[in-house]
């Protein structure tokens, strides 16, 4: 096994699906399917439990920082399980050299976002390595939540069936852009900034509203192209999805096609897609305008019958294409 | 979006694919040489606009698809050199070469960087001074302006730091290789921005020597459709010709300036291309004055031209004379997480486009 770890293992797509399956599941047996969060009810009651690492480079960017990250992310996973995020745990991992007022600033931030989104940082962790040994500051957060019997069902979205609507919260890939622009390696700046927030609240007032609703999952790394051939796979059927019904801002649209990414695959961190029946669509889409995390929503496409599994796009002009899992890393091309 | 919706529109899209289908009276094959149209067709999903007696072929102009394995090997010598900085395109990144990749070569310590322009290479070479900065020029017409005028930026400033491994290529030599191979093809799709560079002049020869059609497209759906009508009612009155569909960028002369850096810079020699070998004068040599900048200076061991992978078919591909789906390898062996060949690596690769699209049924 001279095998390497590339860049590439961790990018969110098909490789690091590989990754987790070919090591961490294969070790560990996590049961099917993989979840955003655990969902545990031996302790007396039903809790989501979820964990996740936040390396973002640079660490501060228009409309966050890697503070405001990890607790978003981690609120975010407990909530698309249809649980209610109560508790979070915080660990640092400090590059020396770090400003204090650096470190100040996103502690302070995520004492704000814990705040808003009405969960508690109860215990943490910190240590600190050599100049070199990690990038300035890493975060994990690991969070748990409350999960009524009655949701059960929405984490693996065992309920769905063909001719359920796709709705997501606004529109795509602003995060990936905001950081990859800050991160001056690419020689542009832009006015995008990254969508990184809390949606508990956006989930719970939907929930409280409605008793239809099938999956919830936030579209991170990846973005909805992942996510959607994710849920595909875990229900064993097809998706539509069209196009034109995508939001994507104009900006972010136009770095698209200079760089030649494809918005469908960036990241987020303040996006979800709903899964609910046709005829309880209209009701959340517009549950979900009237808060300011969803102004922009919109039923984006359908659950089909395929056995192949496929997401299918209709594309803008009115053709018909297949809406693949990525497999690394976008890569900016040559021409 | 300014430029781009106006050739993405619904309506006039329809208008067009009903025109093709009016126009239809036999089996056409049409080649688009350009990687870029490749991705675009497939994004658009424009095969399913079209009738089926109309087939699409993907040609040798993906810049990276086309690079020889030993450029590969090359570019990674340098980047295992100290005190070196690689910077490259992004897509080369992930093409292997015998032993190893830049992608493998970073993940153990390389310093390799990507750039979106020469430009950008030029200035990590400046604010860089105690290292070498190897950037890595590929691609055709297109993007060898883009080098030719930072070379002599790096001439004239003395930046003694930057390196050229050169890799650039021109396009109508691999088109003429393709007819006299016997690629039964009826018309080409040809790349509208090599044309804004070169003028549509460099692709006369097909239709006189050869009796063959030429469209030079431009990148939008629209430009695709309309360039597929073109070529077809050129079949339909047996009245080959060079047409500019991309009118709103391409002359039939060119851009003048970037045709006079480019002969400043470079001048015609023979290259290699993965999947065809060597074609005469289808490359561009650094001329004399630049030689200095050539970053083959740098490594010792000049590296063969070995060959592809015995089972991998990307030659072929390259050639218009396969598809991915006859590649044993496609799809199995060879994804683009772990490609074997050039053409899965490149999100304008025709094994990456189909892979990406599920072509294969």
């Amino acid at each position: 096994m001279d095998e390497i770890i590339t860049l590439n293992q961790g990018s969110g797509g098909r490789l690091t699906h590989q990754l987790i399956e070919d090591v961490f599941r294969k070790y560990f047996g996590m049961p099917e399917p993989l979840t955003d969060s655990a969902i545990i009810t031996e302790a007396g009651g039903t809790i989501a439990f979820t964990t996740d690492s936040y390396v973002v480079d640079p660490i501060f960017f228009p409309g966050g920082n890697i503070g405001k990250l990890a607790v978003c992310g981690t609120v975010n996973d407990l909530a698309v399980s249809g649980a209610v995020p109560k508790y979070l745990s915080a660990a640092f991992i400090i590059e020396e050299g770090l400003p204090l007022k650096d470190l100040l600033t996103i502690v302070q931030t995520m004492a704000t976002e814990a705040k808003k989104a009405g969960v508690k940082i109860i215990t943490g962790d910190t240590k600190v390595v050599e100049k070199g040994k990690c990038d300035r500051l890493f975060i994990t957060t690991s969070g748990t939540g409350i999960l009524d019997p009655s949701r059960e069902h929405i984490s693996s979205g065992k309920n769905i069936k063909p001719g359920d609507r796709i709705i997501i919260n606004g529109p795509v890939g602003n995060h990936a852009l905001a950081v990859l622009g800050a991160r001056n390696k690419l020689s542009f700046s832009t006015s995008i900034t990254s969508d990184c927030s809390s949606l508990n609240e956006l989930i719970n007032k939907v929930m409280m509203k409605s008793t239809g609703i099938l999956f919830m999952r936030d579209l991170t790394r990846g973005g909805l192209a992942t996510v959607l051939n994710e849920l595909a796979g875990i229900i064993k059927l097809g998706i539509m999805v069209d196009e034109d019904s995508v939001p994507v801002d104009e900006p972010v649209r136009g770095l698209c096609e200079m760089l030649g990414f494809d918005p469908l695959y960036l990241a987020n961190e303040g996006k979800l897609v709903i899964v609910t029946g046709s005829s309880e669509a209209q009701k959340v889409l517009d549950i979900m305008r009237s808060d300011t995390l969803g102004k922009q929503a919109a039923i984006i496409g359908e659950v089909v019958p395929d056995k192949r599994n496929l997401v299918t796009l209709h594309t803008s002009i009115g053709g018909k294409r297949i809406l693949d899992m990525p497999s690394g890393t976008q890569l900016p091309r040559i021409c | 979006m300014k430029y781009i919706d106006e050739y993405r529109d619904k309506k006039v899209i329809s208008k067009l694919a009903d025109m093709i289908s009016k126009s239809v009276s036999q089996d056409y094959t049409f080649m688009e040489v350009c990687g870029g149209h490749t991705n675009a067709i497939h994004r658009f999903g424009i095969s399913s606009l079209i009738p089926d007696c109309i087939r699409l072929i993907s040609g040798p102009g993906c810049p990276v698809c086309v690079t020889g394995r030993s450029y590969i090997d090359k570019a990674v010598k340098c980047s295992q050199q100290d005190d070196t900085i690689i910077a490259t395109f992004g897509d080369l990144i992930r093409v292997p070469g015998s032993a190893s990749s830049l992608e493998k070569e970073r993940s153990i310590g390389a310093d390799v960087r990507i750039v979106l322009s020469a430009l950008e290479a030029l200035e990590t070479a400046r604010l860089n001074p105690g290292k070498k900065v190897v950037f890595l020029g590929i691609g055709f017409e297109t993007t060898a302006p883009g080098t030719a005028v930072v070379m002599k930026m790096a001439e004239t400033e003395g930046v003694d730091n930057f390196f050229l491994l050169n890799a650039h290529k021109v396009m109508p030599p691999a088109m003429e290789a393709i007819i006299r191979d016997g690629v039964n093809i009826d018309g080409f799709i040809c790349p509208g921005h090599v044309a804004a560079i070169t003028g549509s002049g460099i692709f006369n020869f097909i239709p006189e020597k050869y009796g063959l059609g030429c469209a030079v497209t431009g990148f939008e759906p629209v430009d695709l459709m309309q360039s597929i009508l073109m070529l077809i009612l050129q079949k339909n009155d047996n009245a080959p010709k060079v047409e500019i569909q991309y009118n709103r960028a391409v002359t039939e002369t060119g851009n003048v300036l970037a045709k006079r850096n480019l002969s400043e810079v470079f001048e015609p020699g023979d290259a290699y291309w993965r999947g065809f070998g060597v074609i005469p004068d289808s490359g561009m040599k650094l001329r004399k004055k630049y030689k200095k900048l050539d970053a083959e200076n740098l490594i010792s061991a000049v590296v063969s031209e070995n060959e592809d992978d015995a089972a991998c078919i990307c030659g072929e591909i390259l050639r218009g004379v396969k598809s991915p789906s006859s590649c044993p390898l496609f799809g199995t062996v060879c994804v683009p997480e772990n490609p074997t060949g050039a053409c899965m690596v490149s999100m304008e690769g025709t094994c990456n486009t189909w892979f990406r699209y599920k072509l294969n049924g």
